[in-house]
């Protein structure tokens, strides 16, 4: 049963109409309350992190009928599972009888979740299975109001799940579109085309979820951003050509380039600045703890073989971006999470190589002791300085006559960014066509009214 | 005719052929699986070791740990470490196997050096300006090993850090492992455990 949902949270929180949109959002520069403003934050609970698309989590972490992860869609508390028949579902972690959350583990398995507060208890359907006492109750509990409701949608893309409250919005595969070229290039990669999530870094900053989304692409920042990683990762280099380094000297005249692919995502191609060999991805890794051991074994037992081996361990030279929360860079599967308008988790789960079909010849082992260890590197020693600057935007954004930010890098410079006729749009990599492009986009997702809806079983 | 051919009971110094500094070929399987051994089930009452003089030069190395630490005397703490050490900050509360998941940080010992380097370029935004700390070291348990030149200790630690817009508070217990070379103790693993290990933390990088 679909509720529409037009209640008064949402009502409020919808942009107060004041906003004139086409000020907020210009050609070249938007307007600092787009980062600032509560209001506008608590439409984007609506607009965007509700009428879009929003990845939840991965298949990995709930293999098994039965399992689930707990997260947040939006600011939502939601339960992502594999229900006892095996469909994927994203129940909101919220008791129908009083609103308490049902799951309060991080994971775990369970058929029935039964509240903690008054004993009502569910079927991972969602479905209300029973309440203690019910001849205490006039109704006898067949309407569909006391199930759980869940995310009308939830589809998975190759192990990605994705969910949504928009019945209007179009399916996964047509929201990705073109994305999902260099997400399956970026899977299969890998023995079997698949990859399992591990443990993450965590971390937070002070300041609004769209700072990490402008940076994700940002071809501009990185040499001085994170001039202490570069610096580090060479230090003993006999080549100073390690991690990012492709990004000194002449970035706008390397192979690499940014691409933007429509519905907010992009995606920044790194692999034409490497070496195309075996070996290539390896050998510009910076420094990592059993490196030498690790590689000199897998030599010694493959052979020349090592190095297309070494190189799953190494990190793929790309940064695929979902919108409006998530990025695949590197090997990692990185999530923004909204907290506040001046709060934001970025969590950058590791993943493994899965090799069921003994593809790397018994390797698998070493391979992933290795790439935990460069999959440590980026979080440890870059993206905390990224994280500071943006800290110190929301910081530099309460001047609050001091309105504009500035996106205009590469505009009005004729034949830098080129279209081709699907809306497909490529420029040099430290290029912001990305940002005003996905921005845009932004603005019309907050312009339009969506009709969102929660399922209950029937 | 050098010394050696004087005295046929001379045993030149043995020269590492691997400068940990430089390469990292200590980190093997081996060694992983010895290192979760290690930190797995340590802390048995049986093994505690009473004896308040020893309790207490392990107490003293820690709470030079933290000073050293908090002085942002570097050097001088990493000097307290065995050449072939670890630093290890797990993800997961239990400590995890860091074979199969990613650490919060899990350093060899030129990983420590490339974090030292890195934050003196001047370049680490994350700390410029630097944080400034001050570690409370307490509850110190030392245990016994299977070996008399290595012992365990567990110490709880609680950093207050200043930087930028205030003071904060971090919590958890270390497990050191420390290895007895010639007259010292030097530190050969140390597994630091955040009580919020598995969250998202704000600006993780200090030392801890």
């Amino acid at each position: 049963m679909l509720e529409k949902l037009d209640p008064p949270s949402a009502r409020l929180a919808h942009a107060p109409a004041p906003y004139d949109w086409d000020e907020l959002v210009q050609e070249d520069r938007v307007h600092r309350l787009i980062y600032t403003d509560p209001a506008i934050f608590a439409a984007e609970m609506t607009n965007i992190f509700g009428a879009v698309w929003v990845y939840l989590a991965h298949e990995s972490q709930i293999p098994q009928h039965d399992d689930y992860v707990t997260t947040r869609l939006g600011l939502r508390p939601v339960i992502v599972l594999r229900d006892s028949q095996g469909k994927l579902r994203a129940l909101f972690n919220r008791c129908a009888h009083r609103g308490t959350t049902l799951c309060r583990k991080d994971r775990g398995s369970a058929r029935i979740f039964t509240c903690p507060y008054h004993g009502w208890s569910y079927l991972n359907t969602g479905k209300l299975r029973a309440v203690p006492w019910p001849d205490g109750y006039a109704c006898d509990f067949k309407e569909a109001k006391f199930n759980v409701a869940q995310a009308p949608r939830v589809e998975s893309y190759r192990g990605f799940i994705f969910a949504t409250l928009n019945p209007d919005a179009p399916p996964l595969l047509d929201y990705l579109g073109a994305i999902r070229g260099p997400i399956d290039e970026w899977l299969d990669r890998h023995p079997g085309g698949r990859i399992a999530v591990c443990e993450a870094n965590r971390l937070k900053y002070k300041g609004n979820w769209k700072l990490a989304y402008d940076n994700s692409g940002d071809g501009y920042h990185v040499v001085f951003s994170h001039r202490s990683l570069l610096e580090m990762e060479n230090r003993l280099a006999d080549e100073a050509n390690k991690g990012m380094s492709f990004y000194r000297g002449s970035p706008d005249q390397a192979p690499m380039y940014m691409r933007y692919t429509g519905n907010g995502h992009h995606f920044k191609d790194k692999r034409p600045n490497v070496e195309k060999r075996a070996g290539g991805l390896w050998a510009i890794e910076g420094p990592h703890p059993g490196m030498e051991h690790y590689a000199e074994e897998l030599g010694r037992r493959f052979g020349a073989k090592a190095q297309e081996i070494l190189d799953l361990a190494s990190s793929e030279p790309v940064n695929i971006n979902v919108f409006p929360n998530l990025s695949l860079l590197g090997n990692h599967i990185q999530v923004f999470e909204p907290v506040a308008v001046d709060e934001t988790n970025v969590t950058w789960y590791g993943t493994a190589v899965v090799d069921e079909e003994g593809a790397l010849g018994g390797a698998v082992e070493e391979v992933n002791a290795l790439r935990m260890r460069t999959q440590e590197s980026f979080p440890n020693f870059g993206e905390v300085d990224d994280l500071a600057n943006f800290e110190e935007i929301q910081r530099g954004l309460a001047c609050l006559e001091d309105e504009w930010v500035y996106m205009h890098r590469g505009l009005g410079i004729p034949g830098r960014v080129r279209s081709d006729e699907n809306g497909i749009i490529t420029a040099p990599a430290t290029d912001e066509a990305f940002m005003r492009e996905y921005i845009k986009e932004w603005k019309r997702l907050m312009q339009a009214t969506p009709h969102l809806v929660v399922q209950r079983e029937p | 005719m050098g010394f050696a051919s004087l005295n046929p009971s001379y045993m030149p110094p043995m020269q590492p052929t691997h400068d940990p500094s430089l390469t990292s070929y200590y980190i093997t399987d081996a060694f992983y699986r010895e290192l979760v051994e290690n930190f797995s089930d340590w802390q048995r009452d049986e093994l505690a070791i009473g004896d308040p003089a020893e309790r207490d030069r392990f107490r003293a190395l820690l709470e030079r740990e933290a000073r050293l630490l908090d002085q942002l005397r570097l050097d001088e703490w990493l000097a307290m470490y065995s050449p072939e050490c670890v630093y290890w900050v797990p993800a997961t509360p239990a400590g995890g196997d860091p074979r199969r998941e990613v650490a919060i940080s899990f350093d060899d010992r030129r990983r420590i050096e490339d974090r030292i380097f890195r934050l003196r370029t001047g370049y680490a935004w994350s700390q410029a300006p630097k944080s400034r700390t001050v570690r409370m070291i307490s509850n110190v348990e030392v245990f016994a090993t299977g070996r008399e030149t290595i012992r365990m200790v567990r110490s709880n630690f609680l950093i207050g850090e200043f930087r930028v817009d205030g003071t904060r508070f971090l919590s958890g217990w270390c497990g050191h492992r420390f290895v007895q070379s010639e007259a010292s103790w030097k530190i050969q693993v140390r597994q630091v455990n955040l009580i919020d290990c598995d969250q998202n933390l704000r600006n993780p990088s200090i030392i801890l």
